[in-house]
């Protein structure tokens, strides 16, 4: 073993067990308050912040941590398992603190961005979605447009149906159109630091699960330097990076709810258990079959993990361009999602009744809503009718 | 087989702009060619050149202009061509 993959080993093992702490000690015990306010998990935040997870991801030379995807990948599991509001804030972030990162292409403005998300550990959020795209993230109407003031700065006006945590976030990573004659697929991302943006609130924040995540609409206007368009071709970044990442570190914070709530319905099961020795009780059948449903989405966040790291190594990523990589982690992010909420309502039936009121060991009706958001998350129906679209095509798949 | 591509694209590839007016390496995605409408370029060009463009070459840059197209297509055909 090589001295620099020893080390990222090391570095992975710390961040590990420091998440695992922060998501036993500060995740778990707001978990229920987060919930049940629909507040955003501030103490979980501050705690990552506090071990510099959130700039864990980035080159050691840039001030990171330096750990590899897997690592990230991890934690986003850990953090599901004790809060999924918080998991959803951390995964968030990191897919576009990652996607920056692999495509810097040189440019000085992201590079020194980067040294500043370290030591000022700044929280990034998404601008996405928009209003009137219908859910398609390939298409934008907001515009980088020249500012009028003829100071070469630029300016955009978004309306986003969601922001998530919009109202918590350092900087907001935008998806816009090139500029004001650009064609709707024509796109760029940029990057905006919330005191160049006026964020304005469209609706209130009452939802049925990730109530912490905080993710009303937002009208969202931003003047900012032209440097703060990232250089890199918008398909390439989305193929190679925005996309596979955050089906994989969703699924594995879906992946970390589902385990949890199968944790609890087991030891409801043993619980029962000790109460009549000697006998199986009836709820450990049950128990097995929730055992198989889950080792099947563990199994499928497991191999799309180990591809994406696969196929990132090779010179050019050029795998992940194409169409059967598109079709991977679009199958992914189906699968998961709808196998995450079918095991929490499975450990909801071995548990029964305590497991259906929010107040006992056992309880998962917040797993339940929290991994029901799964599949709106980018609208399944939408990712079928890609898929539907490019299967027309592919061949190897 | 420049001007048969630019006629499946013109057909296929609900372009808002001329087509006729596209510089051969002129970027396709940016004159608006969607991901969807990219799918049913290639279907036609499969479909007109009696060719099937393998896993490998059903990449965006492979499609993203009417030179790369082209230079797809010729690959193809060679390969085809009993020697």
């Amino acid at each position: 073993m090589s001295v620099s993959v020893a080390k990222e080993l090391d570095r992975d093992q710390a961040l590990l067990e420091a998440v695992r702490r922060i998501a036993d000690e500060v995740a778990a015990p707001n978990a229920d308050d987060v919930d049940r306010q629909a507040r955003f998990p501030v103490e979980t935040i501050d705690a990552l912040r506090e071990e510099r997870a959130l700039s864990a991801y980035l080159p050691v030379q840039l001030g990171g941590g330096g750990v590899s995807f897997e690592a990230i990948a991890g934690s986003c599991y850990e953090l599901g398992r004790r809060c999924g509001s918080s998991a959803m804030v951390f995964a968030m972030h990191q897919i576009q603190a990652i996607t920056i990162a692999r495509h810097l292409d040189g440019s000085p403005w992201y590079r020194e961005y980067l040294e500043r998300l370290a030591s000022e550990q700044r929280l990034i959020a998404s601008v996405t979605s928009e209003v009137g795209t219908g859910g398609d993230m390939g298409r934008s109407i907001a515009a980088v447009v020249p500012a009028e003031d003829g100071s070469g700065s630029c300016t955009f006006e978004k309306q986003a149906p969601t922001v998530s945590y919009g109202n918590h976030a350092d900087d907001l990573f935008v998806t816009l159109r090139r500029g004001p004659e650009a064609e709707q697929s024509d796109q760029v991302v940029a990057l905006v630091h919330a005191d160049q943006t006026k964020l304005e609130q469209t609706g209130t924040w009452d939802p049925l699960g990730m109530r912490g995540t905080c993710s009303p609409g937002f009208v969202v206007k931003a003047m900012f330097g032209p440097d703060q368009v990232l250089a890199a071709p918008f398909g390439k970044v989305m193929a190679e990076s925005m996309v596979p990442v955050t089906h994989i570190l969703w699924s594995q914070l879906w992946l970390g709810i589902a385990t949890d709530a199968f944790d609890r319905a087991r030891a409801f099961v043993r619980a029962a258990a000790k109460r009549t020795p000697g006998e199986t009780p009836p709820t450990a059948l049950r128990l097995s079959h929730l055992m198989s449903e889950l080792s099947l989405l563990r199994a499928e966040v497991g191999s799309a993990l180990a591809e994406f790291v696969e196929a990132s190594e090779e010179p050019g990523r050029e795998r992940l361009s194409t169409m059967s990589s598109a079709l991977r982690f679009n199958n992914l992010k189906i699968a998961a999602s709808e196998q995450a909420p079918r095991v929490c309502q499975g450990a909801l039936g071995v548990c029964g009744i305590v497991g259906f009121k929010n107040d006992t060991p056992f309880s998962v009706g917040r797993h339940l809503r929290d991994t029901m958001s799964a599949c709106l998350m980018i609208a399944n129906e939408r990712i079928h009718q890609t898929n539907a679209s490019l299967l027309l095509i592919a061949k190897d798949v | 087989m420049t001007d048969e591509i630019r006629k499946i694209i013109e057909e296929h590839g609900r372009l808002q702009g001329d087509v006729s007016a596209l510089a051969p390496d002129a970027d396709l995605y940016q004159a608006g060619l969607s991901s969807h409408a990219s799918v049913n370029v290639m279907l036609a060009l499969e479909d007109h050149f009696d060719i099937e463009f393998p896993d490998r070459m059903l990449t965006p840059s492979v499609f993203e202009s009417i030179a790369s197209i082209e230079a797809a297509v010729s690959e193809l055909r060679s390969d085809a061509v009993p020697s």
